[in-house]
């Protein structure tokens, strides 16, 4: 019980943190022969951080001692920063009594690359096995696939963790190559396609053999990094949409950058961490699972960057009036979840409710539509869209003007009233 | 001529008076609990309902073929929330699900659902806090042990959770604001009541050797993956709301 266990825990803790994947969902792990813990597919986030982001997992890296020299990472070979490493007992005991507290779902486990990538997962695997069969641990591991890991290793991950992941780090190949010399897409495709056949090859065996053990249940995710390599958003949109479709990926994460180096290939030490941008890129992620978007009806060659000042449904919209007016009595669900100021849930409810007459603008109100953004798309019972005529330009003024931004700060723009 | 019940203050007792006042075509005025001061108008008769788990049935299955085990469980939640009122919410309610129509809870423009619908909401985030932000206190007895004042009557809701998760510990979760506690035993649950108030110095001189240990390294982790440079007070108190924070570690040690 010495200090040191602290040290460590602040060292990797905090270069573990800009991984930002916390999700503890997509995994229904049982809790067999009153063993510890089980899955939730929901996810639980238990805490926090002052950052407003989520602590579901205690998400720690194994050592950050790494032999290689990305510009944008803290654990770079050539930064002067203090190392430290757990050993394999240190991280099953920090996971197993965090958990018997109900402080976390489970373990994201992470590492820098010491020695060579197969030596390095061989690690991350023997904590996992540990845990699931030493401690009858069932709750939510996370395992970072190491690229260049080989297929035998990659397989053996499959078998403990809930989900893996390899993060693409830089939306472009050629943003890759200039920032991490050392590594190439190449290593990070071969397992990620790897791990996509085995779980569909997994699942369609559960099918005939119900005893099939479960392999990466809640499937695989990874993360770019934003605004470290001059990327513009139809290069991350078209990147992300690529691998949900190739990789089937359940996750796609956005990382905004924060400076953390003097390296003149990136932003400047001090420099604001793009979070309007991530949160755009988001909301476009959403659009391309939940809502039916593809990436070029968001951004595309006419319109490479997101519009940072509204949402990207909202820009769609705008740039395509001629869709409008939609009927909410009539229209089918996928036209009406379309609507600005109509999200999922709204759209469900609408199709539920209208089955009993049709609505009124005070029913889409009631049961949570956004009117003032969806008045300007939509007719119903009793109303007409209004400033049918108006160019996309001017609703886009009209709806700046009445709503309250958490992101504009300063509301500059001059309204014509008469 | 319009009517006050009054009730055991249980689910199946306010389903009881629901029966009642379709077999009776009763008029209700109010429906309260019997351990409440009962407040009659001039005009309203009192009527005593005696639970009984028949008339419970009769009305269940007939609301399941209704509105389902989903429907049902949203009236549920609606009981626990303990809300003034929520007796003739829930009341009205059936009673317009008897009308003939297909689903009736799914009709989003009529109030009455509307505001079902609100409860669940309210009452399902603080389940789903609880769960979350429970956290147990090891003793040296070997208990973990927890308590916290939920805004609504959650622990119900909750003790399935629990008990499949921490099959292989004993544990005990306690409801100050209600009075009550859910205690696992490694076998089976059982709700547990204090004679007295609990009395924090009582609780940490019992205290497991290395719980000061673990719930300082928990804090610590707290701290190291916040990332200054992306302070968001307003997101992180919305997330984590203050009325918490006195049952939560990370933000109660120094």
């Amino acid at each position: 019980m010495s200090d040191r266990i602290f040290q460590k825990l602040n060292i990797l803790a905090d270069a573990a943190k800009y991984d930002v994947s916390c999700s503890s969902s997509g995994s229904n792990r049982a809790n067999k022969n009153k063993g510890l813990g089980n899955a939730n597919q929901g996810g639980i986030c238990h805490s926090y951080t002052e950052d407003g982001r989520c602590v579901s997992l205690l998400k720690i890296l194994l050592t950050n001692h790494c032999i290689y020299d990305c510009a944008y990472c803290v654990s770079r070979k050539s930064n002067d920063i203090e190392r430290a490493a757990f050993t394999v007992q240190e991280v099953v005991d920090l996971t197993i009594n965090f958990y018997r507290r109900n402080y976390i779902e489970g373990l994201f486990l992470s590492s820098g690359i010491f020695k060579n990538a197969d030596y390095t997962m061989e690690r991350l695997v023997s904590i996992a096995k540990k845990l699931r069969l030493e401690h009858k641990f069932n709750g939510y591991i996370h395992l970072k696939t190491i690229p260049g890991a080989s297929d035998e290793l990659v397989h053996q991950a499959g078998l403990y963790a809930d989900r893996l992941s390899i993060n693409l780090e830089i939306p472009t190949k050629e943003g890759l190559k200039l920032l991490a010399p050392d590594k190439n897409r190449e290593d990070m495709i071969v397992p990620m396609r790897y791990l996509k056949n085995e779980i569909i090859r997994t699942n369609e065996e559960r099918k005939i053999i119900k005893s099939t053990p479960t392999f990466a249940p809640a499937g695989q995710s990874t993360q770019m990094i934003i605004g470290a390599s001059g990327e513009s958003d139809k290069h991350i949109i078209q990147t992300a949409q690529h691998f949900y479709k190739n990789f089937n990926l359940k996750r796609v994460y956005y990382s905004g950058y924060v400076p953390i180096s003097y390296d003149k290939r990136l932003p400047e030490i001090g420099s604001a961490v793009p979070m309007v941008r991530e949160n755009r890129l988001y909301q476009s992620d959403w659009l391309l699972r939940f809502y039916g978007f593809n990436a070029d009806e968001i951004v595309n060659d006419t319109h490479p960057l997101l519009d940072l000042d509204i949402d990207p449904k909202l820009s769609w919209a705008l740039r395509n009036q001629h869709v409008f007016p939609i009927d909410i009595n009539k229209a089918d669900y996928n036209a009406v979840v379309r609507i600005p100021g109509i999200g999922v849930q709204s759209a469900k409810k609408i199709i539920m409710a209208r089955r009993f007459g049709p609505l009124r603008i005070e029913n889409l109100q009631k049961l949570g539509v956004a009117i003032n953004r969806a008045k300007y798309f939509i007719t119903c019972l009793g109303f007409q869209q209004i400033y049918a005529d108006k160019s996309g330009a001017n609703i886009k003024q009209y709806i700046l003007a009445q709503s309250t931004s958490k992101y504009i700060k300063n509301n500059t723009q001059q309204l014509t009233l008469f | 001529m319009l009517k006050t019940l009054i009730y055991d203050g249980t689910w199946p007792g306010l389903i009881t008076c629901v029966f009642c006042s379709f077999e009776y075509k009763w008029q209700i005025e109010t429906i309260q609990q019997n351990n409440q001061n009962i407040q009659s108008g001039l005009f309203v008769t009192s009527e005593t309902v005696i639970t009984d788990d028949v008339k419970v049935k009769r009305v269940l299955l007939g609301l399941e073929k209704k509105i389902g085990i989903q429907g049902i469980k949203e009236l549920y939640y609606v009981f626990l929330s303990e809300l003034k009122n929520m007796e003739l919410l829930i009341l009205r309610s059936i009673v317009y699900y008897f009308k003939p129509n297909n689903k009736p809870n799914l009709n989003y423009a009529n109030d009455d659902i509307l505001q079902i619908k609100k409860i669940v909401k309210s009452v399902s985030r603080e389940r789903h806090r609880v769960k979350a932000f429970v956290r147990f206190q090891k003793m040296k007895d070997g208990l973990y042990f927890a308590n916290l004042e939920p805004d609504f009557n959650v622990l119900p809701l909750i003790v399935n959770f629990f008990k499949d998760r921490y099959a292989d510990q004993k544990w005990l979760i306690y409801d100050l604001k209600r009075n009550y506690g859910i205690y696992y035993d490694l076998e089976q649950i059982t709700e547990v009541k204090f004679s007295h108030t609990l009395d924090k110095n009582h609780v940490s001189i019992q205290l497991d050797d290395d719980e000061l240990h673990y719930s300082y390294l928990w804090k610590n982790y707290f701290d190291a993956v916040n990332i200054k440079e992306r302070k968001n007070t307003k997101l992180h108190v919305k997330s984590l709301p203050k009325r918490y924070w006195k049952y939560l570690n990370e933000k109660k040690l120094l």
